[in-house]
Formats: structure tokens, C-alpha cells, sequence
């Protein structure tokens, strides 16, 4: 009896702690999603956007192929594809599409769609932009042999296809959209994703209101939301705190962090990941002296990456010591490789001499440059004053010059800058997407640093056909070893992703990517 | 009849009264002006000889000392860089004194050549420069600079943004020019004005020989005010983000980046750079003041 009343407490005991909480747990529809994005995109067009500005803003309203799990990240999953197969040989990739589907003009979706878009994507039309012309440049043909069956044949072997397949930036457009105006997504909204446009005040803010054809029955959880551009840090913690919104999927400093940590105490909800972007120190191949290996060495010698990250951890974004691609991911360098290779060296002293006798040896022991840099107070403004004081430990002198982004990126573009703080913003883990940047600048529009160099390219085009993993990581940390000792450009520090929402927003992943996860689908408010 | 007549006694020329010291009259008639006087004077000798002042590298980075309170070892504390705020702010002086004084000077002499000019051709000059500085002056002096720097972005030549000179130049020039024209209207009509016309001196001569020395006592006091005003344009302008960058030690830059963040944790990455803008500008106004009273024959009857 006595055994049965203690199982009994027992059993009661857990339901009403798990009660609770399995009610929690359990999506409620309806409400109204108001957050911030801190940047406003220039144009509506996800094929030829690099900011997550553009994403943050669009995804709601598209859907494509296939996407990544959050759950599971980084395996893949399908999105408008209900599954895929791949060939033996790996040149031909069949996608089963989801019937039924509807754009929000209440066009059907078909095969058709998905042709339009890649075609859009990989050879795009006079006057259209599509920043993914090289990912797709492998595709040979598109074949669609009924409305819901896809066919992709390559020239090569690609091992990144299914990442570039997930990719956030290919939305899918209507076939007969494009038709009417390539240029159509630039301007304009038709996606089958879960929201439907209503508004884009300029300034202010976009709007969507749940789809109810969307095509994942039961989705999305939300009447609607609001995205609501808060271009200044303060104002956008402010307005977290004041309720005014509930969340900021991009990324906070530790210090915003603890500060509405204090403030908001029980009622907000903190998640860290590491995150796939980094920002690098980019030399201009073709300006003396740093056409000089040495002096490129010296300088990214001089760095105290390892010191610096402990540091720079407490007052920005940035984090860890890594080379190209994410430290902790698979295919990233192990650390006692790592340390060997110029600029990771842990005995900054040691490193330090030699880099000074290295400028010496170059006759540039009184260098003096200028170091662009973006005006964003995080986390340009402190990787700046860091490389400032790293260089003036080995006499350099260095004029720390912050711009707006368009002339900085102007002044990129056209090689007209000595040395500058450049970014690379990844959406997954896959070291074909952050080693593109590093191929020569004669085919390459994304290397800013300006040099050509065979090796590299040799390197990078052994890893995209290997599929054996243990040897494509090998071609990968050739490369890594080559553009080091060279020093044509180099990851300073990768960025640490901290996010902050209102303990009422449920149902939103995160992940190393500022860049996935935001079409809203599954969000829902616990209110 | 007796002779009477008495020997006048010689005055001895050490009777005569003595030219006051005008340093010994300033500080006795204005001791808040000569107190401020040494407060610029610290300052300035701070600015020039920073090096011998600060006990630190001011672009230093200590990590180990991050928001480091103050100590004997770092009197006024540490940044969120681990930088010594005490050294950032005696070089931040530097900033302060050479963006001060040059857009002072600039805007002051472009002001007061103006404001003689209207003075002296009178007419439709005098109406068109005035209309002109009616425009200038219907921006408030803050809305202004901030259009000016933002308009011709920067120009930094040996460390020094020249742009943000001539940025916070812009909105001093019309100020001095209407003082100093009223100062030269009654200059204007002087004799010795009308002696030198009469000679056949050229205009620029009469401006610059005759006219400018006896404008003297306004532009001194419009420029000293003035530098108050750019040290605190300058302050404003970094702390937007519109001014020197970072690392550069400037007294407005200390009060915003980072500082914004770690202000709660460390008040002092925020207090002592403002005590520092409100020391100097209180300094420079004290002095302007005192000068004018000095020198204002009106306050001496």
C-alpha cells in the first residue's frame, strides 16, 4: 500500500512537472511577430544579395529546394523537394517536388519554377545580378521531365552541390515572373513561402501575413509579423526591453548581452553558437611594398591572434582562432597544425622578432600604411584598434581609416587601399564556399586581395572533386598552408553568435549562420 | 623787494606714475580669468609635451587590465581595450587643443576679414555678405558642422582631419563676422579712415593696416570663445562617429564606443573624459569672458 501511495506521489509528481511544460512546448497559433533587423536591404533579390539584410527581410515570403536542419545542423533537408536521389557517378541529382504547391498569386508551382530560378542563378540574364554565378557554374543542364520532377546534370563532380542546393540565397522565383521582367524579384514579392507580403515602408519597416495555401500543412504558426529596421544597437535593445519587439536574430556583443541580461533577467531567452563568419586582414597583392611576401608575413606575424581572442571575447563579437574554415567544424584545421603555420604562432615574441627582421630584410623597417575599415562599431571598430597596436609593437605605423560601407567597398573593388579588414559571411561549413574567395582574382571577382596564384586554385579545384573526406581535408589545409606562407590574405578571428529573444518567441532554431533559419514557419508566441 | 621767487623743485622722473603690468592688472581685475589661464596653460602644455605627462602608451591594448577601476597604477582606470584613460586623455588634449585652435583660428580670420569687408565697401556688399551670414546663421552650430562633415568626408593630413577643421570652421565664421563688423562700422568712419582713403591707399591695404588692428579686442574674444566651442563641436562630432576614429585619443571618441557598452561596470570610461571637455570648455569661456572685460573699455567706467 505504502509502496503504491509513493508510486502514486510519484506519478503525480511528474505530471505536474511535465505538464506544465509539455503545454509550453505545444505550438499555439496566432499573434504577431515584431523584431528587429538591424540593416535594410538595398533590394528585395536573395540570387544577387551577400547581406543577411536581404535574407532577413525575404525569406519569410520564399521557399527553396532544399534547406538545412537546424536541428541537425549541418544535415540537409527538403524544402520544395520531398526527396532526391543521387547518382553513383554523382553527376546527376533527381528532385522529387512537393505537389500541390502555390505562389502567392495563386500560380501553380511546377518543375518549371525550379528551372527558371537555377537558370537565373547560374547564367543570368543581361542587367540581372546573381552573386551565385561561379557555385552554380558545374551545372551542364537543367531537365524537367514532368511538373514535379527535376533533373540537375553536372559537368563534374561537386562536393558541395547538396550545400549549394540548401543555399538561403536561391529562392524560388516564378517561372512566368522572370519571364515578364528578369529583374522581377529585384522590385517585386511572389514566393510559396509561409508569409505573404503587405508592406515595405522605407525607414520603417516590412510586413507579412501567414500564407493560408502555404504548402506545409499546419505552417506557419503566426497571423503575421513585422520586421522592423532598427539600424542603431542602442535603439534595438531598447526596444527588446520595452517589449516594442520580441527578438534580433542576427547578433549581439557580450556586453549588450549582460546589459539585457540585467534588465530583462527571466523574460529573455540567451543563445550562443559559433558562427560561420570571420573577418579577415587583406593585403592589395598589387600595391608595393606589399607585393612583398615579407613584408605580408611580417605583418600577420606580428598578431597575437591567440591573446587577442581572449580579449576581444569580452568586449565584441569576436571569438575564435581559426584558419578558413570554421575552427570546431569538421574539416577545420586541428589547433597543433594550426599553431605552425605564420600568423597562428602561440610564442608572439619568437614571431614577433622574426617578423621584424623579416621588414628589415625588406627595407621597410619604418612602414607606414593606412588600414581601411567599415564604420561599424561591431565588430570592425575593435579587430582595428587591435591590429593597430598589434603593428605598432614591431614599428609600424598605421592609420586606422573607417568608412561607410559603399565607398569602402568601393575602394575594394577597385584596389585603391594598402591593407583593410575584410569579412566573410559563410552559411554553412562546407570549405568551398570560403575558399572561393581565395582563388586567383583573374577569373574571381571575390578576391579583393588581388593576386593570382595557381597553386591555390590547383588545391581548391583537387578538394571540390574529392569525396573521400580524409583526403579533400588534405587538399584543404594545402591550400591553407600556401595562402599562409604567402600571406596574400588571412582570417584574423571568427565571430562568437549570440542572440537574444523574448522568452515568449518559441519555436526559432539557432545555428552558426545569421543566414538560415529566418522564413518564420515555425515560429510561434507563448502568449 | 626781496626776490621771492622759489626754485621750483625738480620732479624726479622716477615720480612718475608707472605703466601698470598688464599681466599684474589682468590677474588682479580678472583672478577667475587668470585662473582659467592656468587651466589652458596645463592644457596646452599637456597637449604639446604629452610624453611627459602621460605615464602610458595611450593606443596601448592591455587585455589583462580590461576596465581596470582606478588605482595608483592607473589613476583614472582603464578602457575596455585595458588602455590608460589618465595618458588617453593628456594626449586626448592634443586633439583637443589642435582641432580647437586651428578651426578657431580659421574661422575667426575668414570671419573678421568678412565682417571688415562688409564693414568697410558697405552697399551691396555689405548687404550681400550679410544675407549671406543670415544663412549661415539660421543652422544652429551643431546642424551645421554635421552637414559640412558628412558633405566632404575626410582629409587627414599628418594625423590631423583637415576636413573637420574647416568642418567646424564653417559655423564660426558668420558668428565673428557680424561681431566684428559692428566693431568696424565705427572704425569705418574714423578720421584717420578718410585720411587714408584720401592718400589713395588700396582697399586691401586699409582693410588689413588700418581697419584689422582696431578690431583687435572683438576678434580676440570671438576666437578664445570660439576654441571652447570647436573643442566642443570636436567632442560632439567624434562622439557621433563623425569625427577622429579610433584609436586616435580625442576626449569625445572616449565617450562613445565602447564606453556606451561598459559605462554601468566602469563610470569612470565616461567621467573623466567629460570632466575633461567640461574643464576645457569652462576654461576657454572663463578666458574669453575675462578678456572681453579687460579689455572692454565700457566695463571700466
Amino acid at each position: 500500500m505504502k509502496r503504491l501511495l509513493l508510486g502514486l506521489l510519484g506519478v503525480a509528481a511528474f505530471v505536474l512537472a511535465a505538464g506544465p511544460k509539455a503545454e509550453a512546448q505545444t505550438p499555439k497559433r496566432g499573434g504577431n511577430l515584431n523584431f528587429a533587423i538591424s540593416a535594410e536591404t538595398p533590394h528585395y533579390d536573395c540570387h544577387g544579395s551577400d547581406t543577411y539584410a536581404t535574407l532577413h527581410f525575404s525569406s519569410p515570403f520564399y521557399s527553396t529546394l532544399l534547406r538545412y536542419n537546424l536541428s541537425k545542423f549541418p544535415e540537409v533537408e527538403g524544402d520544395l523537394a520531398k526527396s532526391w536521389t543521387v547518382s553513383p557517378d554523382k553527376l546527376t541529382y533527381t528532385f522529387t517536388l512537393h505537389d500541390g504547391v502555390k505562389f502567392h498569386d495563386g500560380t501553380p508551382f511546377s518543375s518549371a519554377d525550379i528551372k527558371a530560378t537555377y537558370d537565373r542563378l547560374r547564367n543570368p540574364a543581361k542587367g540581372v545580378v546573381s552573386n551565385r554565378k561561379a557555385t552554380f557554374a558545374d551545372i551542364e543542364s537543367i531537365e524537367t521531365p514532368n511538373p514535379t520532377t527535376v533533373i540537375f546534370k553536372l559537368k563534374a563532380v561537386n562536393s558541395s552541390m547538396l550545400d549549394h542546393f540548401a543555399s538561403p540565397w536561391n529562392c524560388v522565383y516564378a517561372a512566368k515572373d522572370l519571364e515578364t521582367d528578369p529583374n522581377f524579384p529585384r522590385t517585386k514579392i511572389n514566393g510559396t513561402g509561409p508569409f505573404i507580403f503587405v508592406e515595405h515602408v522605407k525607414g520603417s519597416h516590412v510586413e507579412g501575413k501567414r500564407n493560408p495555401n502555404y504548402f506545409k500543412k499546419g505552417l506557419p504558426y503566426l497571423d503575421s509579423y513585422r520586421g522592423i529596421f532598427t539600424l542603431q544597437a542602442a535603439a534595438m535593445l531598447n526596444a527588446l526591453q520595452g517589449g516594442q519587439v520580441l527578438a534580433e536574430f542576427r547578433g549581439v556583443s557580450p556586453a549588450e548581452r549582460d546589459r539585457m541580461v540585467a534588465a530583462m533577467g527571466k523574460n529573455l531567452r540567451v543563445e550562443e553558437s559559433s558562427w560561420t563568419l570571420n573577418l579577415l586582414v587583406l593585403f592589395n597583392n598589387e600595391k608595393p611594398p606589399f607585393n612583398d611576401v615579407r613584408v605580408r608575413r611580417a605583418l600577420l606575424m606580428a598578431i597575437d591572434r591567440w591573446g587577442g581572442s581572449v580579449g576581444l571575447s569580452k568586449i565584441s563579437t569576436l571569438r575564435a582562432v581559426g584558419g578558413v574554415v570554421r575552427p570546431g567544424s569538421p574539416l577545420a584545421t586541428p589547433e597543433a597544425q594550426l599553431v605552425k603555420l605564420p600568423g597562428f604562432s602561440k610564442d608572439i615574441k619568437a614571431a614577433r622578432a622574426e617578423a621584424r627582421r623579416l621588414l628589415k630584410e625588406a627595407g621597410q623597417e619604418n612602414l607606414k600604411f593606412t588600414l581601411w575599415n567599415r564604420n561599424l562599431a561591431m565588430p570592425y571598430t575593435p579587430a582595428g584598434v587591435f591590429l593597430v597596436d598589434q603593428w605598432r609593437q614591431i614599428g609600424v605605423q598605421v592609420e586606422h581609416k573607417q568608412s561607410d560601407t559603399a565607398p569602402y567597398i568601393a575602394a575594394m573593388r577597385s584596389g585603391n587601399y594598402e591593407v583593410a579588414i575584410d569579412f566573410s559571411n559563410l552559411f554553412n561549413d562546407d570549405p568551398t564556399l570560403s575558399l572561393t574567395k581565395f582563388l586567383s582574382a583573374k577569373n574571381n571577382p571575390l578576391n579583393l586581395a588581388r593576386y593570382n596564384d595557381e597553386e591555390i586554385d590547383k588545391y581548391y579545384e583537387l578538394q571540390l572533386r574529392e569525396g573521400d573526406i580524409t583526403k579533400r581535408k588534405q587538399y584543404i589545409q594545402a591550400l591553407e598552408k600556401r595562402l599562409f606562407e604567402q600571406g596574400y590574405q588571412q582570417p584574423l578571428l571568427w565571430w562568437h553568435r549570440i542572440v537574444l529573444t523574448n522568452k515568449k518567441v518559441m519555436g526559432w532554431k539557432m545555428s552558426p549562420s545569421h543566414n538560415l533559419g529566418q522564413d518564420l514557419a515555425e515560429v510561434w508566441l507563448n502568449e | 623787494m626781496a626776490n621771492v621767487a622759489t626754485a621750483i623743485p625738480a620732479t624726479p622722473a622716477a615720480t612718475l606714475p608707472k605703466r601698470p603690468n598688464p599681466v599684474l592688472t589682468f590677474v588682479r581685475q580678472q583672478p577667475m580669468g587668470a585662473a582659467s589661464f592656468v587651466v589652458i596653460f596645463v592644457m596646452m602644455f599637456a597637449g604639446l609635451f604629452p610624453q611627459l605627462v602621460a605615464p602610458y602608451d595611450p593606443l596601448g591594448i592591455d587585455f589583462a587590465q580590461i576596465l581596470a577601476a582606478p588605482s595608483l597604477d592607473h589613476w583614472f582606470g582603464t578602457d575596455a581595450y585595458g588602455r590608460d584613460i589618465f595618458s588617453r586623455i593628456i594626449y586626448g588634449s592634443r586633439t583637443a587643443l589642435v582641432i580647437g585652435f586651428s578651426s578657431s583660428l580659421v574661422g575667426s580670420s575668414i570671419g573678421a576679414v568678412l565682417g571688415i569687408a562688409s564693414a568697410y565697401f558697405g552697399g551691396r556688399v555689405d548687404t550681400w555678405i550679410q544675407r549671406f551670414v543670415d544663412i549661415l546663421l539660421a543652422f544652429p552650430i551643431i546642424v551645421l558642422a554635421l552637414v559640412v562633415v558628412a558633405a566632404i568626408r575626410k582629409t587627414v593630413i599628418y594625423g590631423v582631419d583637415v576636413n573637420l577643421i574647416i568642418a567646424i570652421a564653417i559655423p564660426i565664421i558668420p558668428r565673428v563676422a557680424r561681431v566684428v563688423r559692428a566693431a568696424a562700422l565705427s572704425v569705418s568712419v574714423m578720421p584717420y579712415i578718410d585720411a587714408a582713403r584720401a592718400a589713395g591707399y588700396s582697399d586691401t591695404r586699409i582693410i588689413f593696416r588700418h581697419m584689422a588692428p582696431n578690431v583687435v579686442a572683438p576678434f580676440l574674444i570671438m576666437f578664445t570663445a570660439f576654441i571652447a566651442q570647436a573643442i566642443l563641436l570636436e567632442a560632439s562630432l567624434s562622439f557621433l562617429g563623425l569625427g577622429v576614429t579610433e584609436p586616435t585619443a580625442a576626449w569625445g571618441l572616449m565617450l562613445s564606443g565602447n564606453a556606451a557598452d561598459f559605462y554601468r561596470e566602469a563610470p569612470w570610461m565616461v567621467i573623466f573624459p567629460g570632466v575633461a571637455i567640461s574643464l576645457a570648455v569652462f576654461a576657454f569661456n572663463l578666458f574669453g569672458d575675462s578678456l572681453r572685460d579687460y579689455l572692454d573699455p565700457r566695463f571700466k567706467t
